[in-house]
Order: structure tokens, then sequence, then C-alpha cells
């Protein structure tokens, strides 16, 4: 059961992860997928996360690693999401008003880009990661990762100068 | 704790991904960290936090999350113990960090020993079936992992001397006290 015995990698405790990064991936799942199913994504992110942790063979970057399976859990939301009839832009624009950082409006308008622009966006701004880990989470290189971000960011500018 | 971290602590729980649950606990011998697994009380521990739970990430499951529910038992045992109204302990033990049959026989003989007696290291050898390995007890005994819980201040060098402990001979003069023991 030992991440040192197992693998040769030296996993700190589950708990160091919860207290560095739930925050990050709070704000991050907060901007993808709005406030409300934020809080579910949440959930499924640090319980796929526990169940994965003892086989991790890269304790180097557990941030991106996190966010990444954030990611993942936006992704499906976001799928069943298209095949739910819910208002969710109402939904969202109550809800998502406690986090400063994230500009509610903004987001929304970052939530209707295509997919990997958006995913690209968010894992971006709202995460933090560079281009070569947006690569890895959405799987593509660092320079199509760059493209997807600038071409994300000039379709919102598109919108917001209308 | 928030009740979106409590949430899940519940749901990992639930699915069994709680390997090691730890809750600190104040005492009047300083904050003691204690973990626990499904099986039992693993770890009672003197040191800092964060070396205790690195320790536990590495010999039992990196799965170590803060979850306070699952030492209640234990908290209240030792706040009762350290108040002088309990003089034994009634939780269950996995005696995982204990690697060798010697060890843990001598820890088991160790926990039966009452409150308010003392032994010495060589009772200890004996009683786990090697009479001559005083030395090799004294060793079983300093990395007993629940020390208060199973009572390894209890036992002495032949002659009455302290002895060591794993916290330090003022904590163990002090639950010898607290016990008014005798030999």
């Amino acid at each position: 059961m030992s991440g040192r015995r197992s693998s040769g990698v030296t996993l700190p405790p589950f708990q160091t992860l919860l207290d560095e990064h739930a925050d990050t991936v709070l704000r991050y799942l907060r901007a993808a997928v709005g406030a409300n199913e934020a809080e579910d994504c949440f959930q499924e992110t640090f319980l796929s996360a526990l169940r994965a942790y003892p086989k991790l063979r890269d304790a180097s970057n557990l941030r991106g690693w996190l966010l990444t399976i954030a990611h993942r859990k936006a992704l499906d939301a976001h799928r069943a999401r298209g095949r739910r009839p819910v208002p969710v832009e109402q939904v969202a624009e109550v809800t998502v008003t406690d986090d400063r950082r994230a500009e509610p409006a903004l987001w929304r308008a970052v939530r209707r880009l295509p997919a990997k622009q958006r995913s690209a966006v968010f894992l971006r701004f709202a995460a933090d990661l560079d281009y070569v880990q947006i690569g890895q989470a959405i799987g593509c290189s660092d320079a199509a990762a760059r493209q997807n971000v600038r071409a994300g960011l000039a379709q919102i500018r598109k919108g917001w100068a209308r | 704790m928030t009740d979106r971290i409590a949430t899940l602590i519940a749901r990992a729980e639930q699915e069994g991904l709680l390997d090691v649950a730890y809750a600190t606990a104040d005492s009047p011998v300083g904050t003691l960290t204690l973990a626990a697994t499904s099986k039992g009380l693993v770890r009672v521990s003197y040191y800092d936090t964060d070396r205790v739970l690195e320790e536990l990430a590495g010999e039992i499951s990196p799965r170590v999350l803060a979850a306070p529910g699952r030492l209640d038992g234990v908290r209240r045992e030792l706040d009762e113990y350290f108040n002088g109204r309990r003089r034994d302990f009634d939780v269950a033990i996995d005696w995982s960090l204990v690697h060798t049959p010697f060890r843990r026989a001598v820890l088991e003989r160790t926990a039966r020993i009452p409150y308010g007696k003392t032994a010495t290291y060589r009772d200890m050898a004996e009683a786990a079936g090697n009479r001559a390995a005083v030395r090799a007890a004294g060793s079983a005994l300093g990395a007993n992992p629940v020390p208060v819980v199973v009572p390894c201040h209890r036992v002495l060098r032949t002659g009455g001397d302290m002895g060591q402990y794993a916290g330090g001979v003022e904590r163990k003069r002090y639950l010898l006290e607290l016990e008014q023991a005798r030999p």
C-alpha cells in the first residue's frame, strides 16, 4: 500500500494536497462550471485523486496533476449539462459572487467558447498552469495550448467589444 | 473544517479511501498526534505532526487525512486518563508499525502491566520468550508506536532506574507520578 515501497516515489500525506491546493482547484472549477456545479466537481476531483494517489509515479507536480483531474471533471459536467435542459446561466449569475478574482460575466463568456479554447483559457487564468501543463491536461502540444488560449481570448474580446 | 472538506472526508470513509485518519490532542505531556486505520489505533506520537504524517504516508499509505471523528474514542479515553479517571484503555490497536513477532510480544505483554505498577526490561524480555534479550526488549519499547495507550512508561531498569523513553524521561516521570506508580 505504501507509495514509497511500491513505486519508489515518496508521496506526501494526502492532507498536504488538500491544504495546499483545495483553494486553487475550487477556484478553477467555479470558473469552469459555475459555483453550483463546482461543489460536485470538487468532490469528484478529490475522490478520484485519492483513489489514484497511492499508485502515482511522479510527485513533482501535484498541483498540475490535481488540476488535470479537475479539468476532466469539468468536461464531464459540461457534457452532462449539454444533455440536460437546465438554465445554467441564471443559476451561475446569482452564485458566482464570492470569488472576486473570478469576474462572473467574464467567466460565463469563457464557458461559451469551444471546448479546447475554453479548457485552455481556464487552465491558464483560473488555474495558473503554464502552456506545457495545459498541453498535458488537454492532450496537445504546448504550442497548440498557447494557440487555443490566444484564440479563446480573441473570441471573448470580440464579444466584449460588441 | 469546512462542510466541503467534511463531506469529502465522509465520502472517502464510505468508499474505503481513508487509509489513515489523524487528529491531534492536547495533553499535560504536550500535543499528541494520533492516527488510526480501519483496524484501530496505529500511532500515538510526541513528535511534530508533519513528521508523523510523513512516516505514516511512507509506512502505511499516503492516503492520510485529518479526520478527527475516527479518533474521538481514543481522545476521550486519553482525556479521562490524564484527568485520573481512567486506568485502562479500551481501544483496538493496529500493530502494522511493529515489524517483528518479538517486538509485538513485548508490547502486548507491556499492555497488560496494570495501572500504577511497573515492570523491568528483563521481565518483558522473559515474557516475550527470550530472557537474555533485555536490550532488544528495550528497543521494542523504544519503538512503541502507541505510547501511553500501550504503557511502555511502566517499564524500568532492574533496580528502579528510569531507563529511557521515546518522549523523554521527563514525560515518563510525569506519567508514573500521575499513576503514583510503585514496582
